[in-house]
């Protein structure tokens, strides 16, 4: 028997014919005929604007604006300039996609839970609920609750006043303010050494149910905590105590802050339109959580309310948080219909800009980068939270 | 060759052919216009005086009737226009990529629009200004008593800047709250939301007149904040039909000049001795050759729609629903402003 000879060294082999050389050039050619698209593309639409005369160039975010803002939480003035109006614009939209982003999930949340309840009366409630609210399109909704408050609310004249200070009419709900003194900084330190407190408190009392099993009282001293050591910021800084109050001028309220009926048109809408949403993904979530965990409730004899907010709701979290992140981006997108109802959000100062300069394309691309941003954010913030909460398994 | 081999070489060259592509032109307007047997117009979706069209599809209106002067020019047929209703945030967009024509939509002719948009204005058809309209029950005279009142305003348009700037300017601070479409602009004034409405002069008039329910409860007030020539305009890089599209007007201003009307062109074109009449109906010398089109192209223009003062009289004067005054927009030699080149 002749030795095995050793096997001859595995060469590369880089011929027309290998597989290799086939896969590196086939990436290639598909990445150079994407960018050659994008390129050609690009520069059709530029050449063409130049041949027409259309003027393009981001120039135009350092140009005074010319135009006013209805309602922002930075001051801003018509002689301030377009990247100024376009921040004052994020500014809104964010303002109504955090907000309705919390009181979305909150309120989704009980709607959810509440669909698996044992009362009848909860569970159709609920389930009429969110058939109703998912199965309308949001801008009609949007219109409809416009349509309530601007028509069903008294004109400024004739103005509710439910305490003093306090107007709701058809300018939307006008309240006092406390103004900004310089030693409201002792009353920040103060609410923040509470918040620092309550934390402390709280990893305390874990600590201890996990060494002795006796737990001991949580929410109730952190809040008091937070409050007294604010309260005592507050007493420490001279006890600024000045507030701006709403007033009637000529013809409208003056002073105070405000929350005008197209905010709180498109914060209510896609509270209770997106709300329905996660309803449903909570719901799901906690029928995935398999059924022995309820049967060992039971067992360990825990009530309904303590089974679903120790047991069920934790181990349904994995489930519920992707399709909740998709529900969190679909609400800051669909805060653009605003400009439908009047809310000065993104994209309704853009079209304004847009329709001003004639720089129709930057515009547009500008509005893409913003939303493109904020939902990178969320969904990377989302992803993180996910990971955190995965189960570990051994 | 081996089917892989082909494929990646088919892939490179689509590649290649891709990189040297050049940049699409746009063609010539006019020739397309012919090609197609329609004019594609550009108008406002609803503004009852301007442009409106009722429940079977037939628009009239200022606006309107200059594009059918041009299709009667063109096209030898005031009927043959398609008709793109656009908002304000659409119709400069609409312009440039081509879809229609010519935009006859109470467009006003600002330095903005026209250096950098990629159009052209081709005259001014209508001098409006901006003004306000308040309910009598607020017992609002004047605009400088407006401090702090919220307005109501469509985005896309002039009116935002202007209100802006005359709020500064007399220190007024009053709050704009802007809607995209004019009928919610329109539905929030008249719920009550804003105390004032704001839209260029005739504008109020048409709404006030369409949306109201008691006309007579809204006051229009005297004082006109801005300028707001209104004019047709068409795209840049063709220069004739931006000619054609200037003299179709000009035509129709210099006919009431000379008393012609839609009754008694046919009479003037067969009978009158003036030469002025008679060049421009195209019985002594041929104009229109000049412009690319036959001699009777203002004839077809007048037989149309009438001359410039039957249009205004027919759509936005005595004779319509809005009853606005000639005002600016009588002849020259009639204290006003419209004054059109002589057709020679």
């Amino acid at each position: 028997m002749k030795p095995a000879r050793p096997a001859p060294p595995k060469k590369r082999d880089w011929s027309w014919r290998s597989q290799a050389l086939r896969s590196v050039l086939y990436q290639v050619l598909a990445l150079a005929l994407v960018f050659s698209a994008g390129y050609y593309l690009l520069g059709n639409t530029l050449e063409n604007m130049r041949l027409r005369g259309i003027k393009s160039g981001f120039d135009f975010i350092t140009q005074p604006a010319g135009f006013g803002i209805g309602e922002s939480i930075i001051p801003f003035d018509s002689a301030e300039s377009y990247g100024k109006a376009f921040a004052v614009g994020l500014s809104n939209t964010l303002r109504v996609a955090v907000v309705g982003i919390v009181l979305a999930t909150l309120l989704g949340t009980l709607i959810g839970i509440g669909r698996l309840s044992r009362n009848v009366l909860l569970r159709s409630l609920c389930g009429a609920y969110v058939e109703f609210f998912r199965n309308v399109p949001l801008l009609l909704q949007l219109f409809i609750w416009y349509f309530i408050l601007t028509e069903t609310l008294p004109t400024i004249e004739e103005a509710l006043r439910p305490l003093p200070g306090v107007f709701f009419s058809k300018n939307g709900l006008q309240f006092p303010v406390p103004v900004w003194a310089d030693s409201h900084i002792f009353t920040l330190a103060g609410f923040g050494l509470g918040l620092l407190g309550a934390w402390w408190w709280g990893r305390q009392t874990r600590q201890h149910f996990e060494a002795t099993g006796r737990s001991r009282p949580v929410w109730l001293p952190g809040l008091l905590l937070v409050m007294g050591m604010g309260l005592l910021g507050w007493l420490a800084g001279g006890s600024p105590a000045a507030l701006d109050i709403p007033e009637k001028s000529e013809l409208n309220v003056v002073g105070g802050g405000s929350v005008t009926p197209e905010y709180m048109t498109v914060l209510v809408g896609l509270t209770i339109y997106t709300a329905a949403y996660i309803a449903e993904i909570v719901r799901g979530g906690i029928q995935a959580v398999p059924f022995g965990q309820h049967e060992a409730s039971a067992a360990l004899g825990l009530s309904r309310g303590k089974e679903v907010r120790l047991v069920l709701l934790p181990q349904a979290l994995r489930v519920i948080i992707p399709p909740v992140t998709s529900q969190y981006l679909n609400l800051t997108k669909n805060s653009s219909l605003a400009v439908a109802v009047g809310y000065p959000d993104l994209v309704s100062i853009s079209t304004t800009s847009l329709n001003q300069t004639g720089r129709a394309i930057e515009c547009i691309a500008l509005i893409m980068a913003c939303y493109l941003t904020l939902s990178l954010l969320t969904s990377w913030y989302m992803n993180a939270y996910n990971r955190r909460s995965l189960l570990k398994e051994r | 060759m081996k089917l892989s081999k082909l494929s990646t070489l088919a892939a490179a060259a689509a590649a290649v052919v891709t990189l040297t592509a050049t940049p699409a032109h746009a063609g010539k307007t006019i020739d397309a216009i012919k090609a197609r047997g329609q004019v594609i117009c550009g108008v406002n979706p609803s503004l009852p005086g301007f442009a409106a069209a009722d429940s079977q599809g037939n628009w009239t209106g200022f606006d309107v009737d200059i594009c059918k002067a041009v299709s009667a020019t063109v096209l030898s047929d005031a009927t043959k226009v398609k008709w793109t209703p656009l908002n304000a945030s659409q119709r400069f967009a609409a312009l440039q990529a081509g879809e229609i024509d010519v935009l006859s939509r109470n467009t006003t002719w600002t330095l903005t629009r026209d250096a950098s948009l990629g159009l052209n204005f081709t005259g001014v058809t209508y001098y409006d200004g901006q003004g306000f309209m308040v309910t009598k029950k607020s017992k609002i005279t004047s605009a400088k008593q407006l401090k702090g009142a919220t307005v109501c305003v469509q985005s896309g348009t002039t009116t935002e800047k202007n209100l802006a700037d005359y709020s500064k300017a007399m220190k007024l601070n009053m709050k704009p709250v802007v809607f995209e479409t004019q009928e919610a602009t329109n539905k929030a004034y008249f719920t009550g939301r804003c105390q004032v409405y704001t839209t260029d002069a005739s504008g109020l008039a048409s709404v006030r007149n369409k949306e109201a329910t008691n006309p007579a409860d809204h006051l229009i007030l005297p004082d006109l904040i801005s300028k707001e020539p209104l004019g047709p305009s068409v795209r840049r890089g063709d220069d004739e039909w931006f000619a054609i599209v200037k003299w179709v007007v000009f035509a129709l201003i210099e006919a009431e000049e000379y008393g012609i009307t839609q009754a008694n062109v046919d009479q003037m074109k067969s009978s009158s001795t003036d030469p002025v009449v008679q060049r421009i109906l195209g019985t002594s010398e041929d104009t229109g050759k000049l412009l690319g089109l036959d001699k009777e192209w203002a004839y077809r223009a007048i037989k149309a729609v009438g001359n410039y003062g039957e249009m205004f009289e027919r759509n936005l004067g005595p004779n319509s629903t809005l009853k606005l005054p000639r005002g600016a927009n009588n002849l020259w030699s009639k204290g006003g402003l419209i004054y059109a080149p002589p057709v020679r």
